[in-house]
């Protein structure tokens, strides 16, 4: 009998080309490599420099999401609302793609949108799959039970040239989640609960399996908000095992196995579990029945929240220069400030059930004057859906800006951002100094506590638009 | 990428803990299609005010900084984004080390990757460093050792693989080249397509 075995170890073991030994870390192999304009025009140039092609260009998935605007795009010069070096590299990813033989999703395909939105939807992202991309929010492909990682530069062009990359094998990390989430507590909030307790470096070196009723109980996108996070704890990658939500989640979509081959997949992802007796390096058990919906107080997504709770003190420096930077006071809950914009979207949160979500709230009701309230959806397949099933019409009646598809304010790369010192109330990944803006105040939460803070001018529970 | 053998400098202390590489390099500076000229916005909000003003209680900002090429920062150093700009950013101003109790792991890996030296120490060592900036040091990249002022030398652990590559100035992409026989026959041979 062979040893038992995790659900990393198993998809670990399968994509091992040379096993590593004390001298050189394993050769492994990367089954989906999706890539956008902001971290491979250099890995492309190392191409163009050493005369190389695209190994596997079947197995390549380009798009462009990070610096595209939120506007209308229809000739180049639109493209220059998000700034001149912006346009460029999309032109240039463009080029890179036509020059390599790449099927860019881009501008007319119907398909462009965010890396980790993108490869879900069209069934690209499978369980027992390798996928990297250079974009530390791979880690939410690991929803399927899939290893996703984020990958620099250089390791682009390694995948591009080689479909390998050179990696030590991580530690693993059980994250068991007891209990049942309570009615109007969400994934994002138990994503947030969870940073908040094992901290940002809590999964430093490790893969997490995320485990227990409450995650069974997840559908995909909701599995995919918690998996997205697991880099915000400084884990590698985190991974839930596939199961019949998986299953039907991805049949039917454009890029997943069809008619015997389907069959044949899912018998092999049925094996992709955490065997009985299997023993992870570290583990961790939160119980949630008691959780509520979690807001960030501080400038990383450990420093959190619930939102009735008393924002805490501590007497050391990174943490008082945090509470500095946000304006925020020990002591008190941060219902009590006020709010300048709500941004729902980003690989995090900006999928259907987040616009549906959104639109719940705010249907029939107004964004406060004062605030600024922007929806963009994670892809123009998003955007479709949303707009066939009429949530746009009410954002859009709410008062709130519907855009197009793209990272957006997450990143602020593409001119969407908060000006200083304004307080948004988003739905993204990370409220690090500046990420919005200069001198920005970034309040991580889920997205209907974001709509109800939007109603409200002031950070707000959602529970009361249940 | 070049031979990272000895390093010798003083040291610069940033003390915050959770240095992310937003703060490192902000994203608005990635809209580049190069590698190069990214030192000039290494932490750029905390280094510049709005008016593009350098703010002179910046540790970067003051003389005794002036060629300093080992960054000592606080714990968990550089997590947050994949972005390689960051470690690119850190070399392009001039530093070829960074040493902190805890480094964040794609932060890392893109920092060996184009010879930027980072080096986890124990937390004793790291209090002593973080209690006097400008500390001269030599590190030793063979030895995987640092001496410090008093003469105490320090062990650091590095994986073997990283050390070899920095030592020898190997492009990890030759290496994996090398491997394309065993990349082919992996192709062929495994059971299922993706």
């Amino acid at each position: 009998m062979t040893k038992p075995s995790t659900l990393f170890e198993k998809v670990w073991a399968d994509h091992v080309v040379v096993e590593e030994t004390p001298e050189t870390p394993a050769v492994l192999y990367i089954d989906l490599h999706i890539i956008h304009e902001v971290t491979t025009p250099q890995a492309f140039s190392v191409l163009r420099d050493k005369g190389l092609a695209v190994r596997r260009p079947d197995l390549t998935l380009p798009t462009l999401d990070h610096s595209t605007p939120t506007t209308k795009v229809s000739t180049f010069k639109d493209l220059l609302v998000a700034g001149e070096g912006a346009a460029n590299q999309v032109r240039q990813m463009q080029q890179n793609c036509e020059d390599f033989g790449l099927d860019l999703l881009g501008y007319g395909s119907g398909q462009r949108g965010i890396v980790h939105v993108i490869g879900p939807e069209l069934g690209a992202t499978q369980p027992g799959k390798t996928i990297v991309c250079g974009d530390s929010h791979s880690s939410t492909h690991g929803a399927f039970g899939a290893l996703a990682f984020g990958i620099g530069t250089t390791e682009v062009g390694h995948v591009l040239a080689t479909q390998c990359l050179l990696q030590r094998k991580p530690k693993t990390l059980a994250v068991n989640i007891d209990g049942e989430l309570p009615a109007g507590v969400t994934a994002k909030d138990l994503i947030l609960a969870i940073i908040g307790k094992i901290g940002v470096n809590g999964g430093t070196g490790h893969v997490i399996e995320y485990r227990g009723a409450a995650i069974r109980a997840m559908d995909m996108e909701s599995r995919m908000t918690i998996c997205n996070m697991s880099i915000e704890a400084g884990a590698r990658a985190g991974m839930i095992a596939p199961d019949e939500t998986t299953f039907a989640y991805l049949r039917g979509r454009s890029r997943a196995p069809k008619a015997a081959a389907w069959d044949e997949a899912v018998e092999r992802w049925r094996r992709l579990k955490t065997d009985d007796g299997a023993s992870f390096d570290k583990s961790v058990t939160l119980n949630v029945s008691e959780l509520q919906p979690m807001v960030t107080f501080g400038t990383n997504p450990g420093m959190v929240v619930g939102i009735n709770e008393a924002v805490p003190a501590s007497s050391d420096a990174s943490f008082r220069k945090a509470l500095d930077y946000m304006q925020v006071e020990s002591g008190k809950p941060m219902t009590e400030n006020a709010v300048d914009i709500v941004f729902v979207g980003s690989c995090t949160n900006g999928r259907i059930s987040d616009i549906e979500e959104t639109a719940r709230v705010l249907r029939g009701r107004k964004v406060a004057d004062s605030v600024r309230m922007m929806v963009v959806p994670g892809s123009e397949q998003v955007k479709k859906e949303a707009e066939e099933r009429g949530l746009d019409q009410i954002i859009i009646a709410a008062g709130a800006e519907w855009r197009e598809a793209g990272c957006s304010m997450c990143i602020g790369m593409n001119g969407d951002i908060a000006q200083p010192g304004q307080l948004t109330v988003s739905t993204s990944n990370r409220n690090f100094e500046g990420r919005q803006g200069v001198g920005a105040r970034t309040v991580l939460a889920s997205p209907a506590t974001a709509a109800a803070s939007a109603i409200a001018g002031y950070i707000a529970d959602p529970r009361v638009y249940s | 990428m070049k031979r990272v053998r000895n390093i010798q400098s003083r040291t610069v202390v940033l003390p915050t803990r959770d240095i992310d590489t937003d703060q490192i390099i902000s994203a608005r500076f990635l809209t580049t299609t190069s590698r190069d000229g990214l030192g000039k916005n290494l932490f750029h909000d905390l280094r510049f005010d709005a008016e593009g003003n350098e703010r002179p209680d910046f540790i970067l900002n003051k003389p005794e900084s002036e060629g300093c090429r080992i960054l000592v920062g606080g714990n968990n150093f550089g997590c947050g984004s994949s972005r390689e700009h960051a470690p690119w950013a850190l070399l392009d101003y001039g530093f070829e080390a960074i040493i902190s109790t805890e480094i964040a792991d794609i932060f890392s890996n893109n920092a060996l990757k184009n010879g930027l030296l980072a080096i986890v120490v124990d937390a004793d060592t790291h209090q002593w460093l973080m209690d006097n900036p400008g500390a001269e040091l030599a590190i030793d990249v063979a030895a995987a050792t640092i001496t410090l002022p008093d003469g105490n030398i320090v062990e650091f652990a590095i994986d073997g693989f990283a050390q070899h590559c920095l030592i020898e100035g190997i492009d990890q992409l030759g290496f994996l080249q090398q491997q394309a026989s065993a990349i082919e026959s992996f192709e062929e041979n495994r059971s299922w397509k993706p």
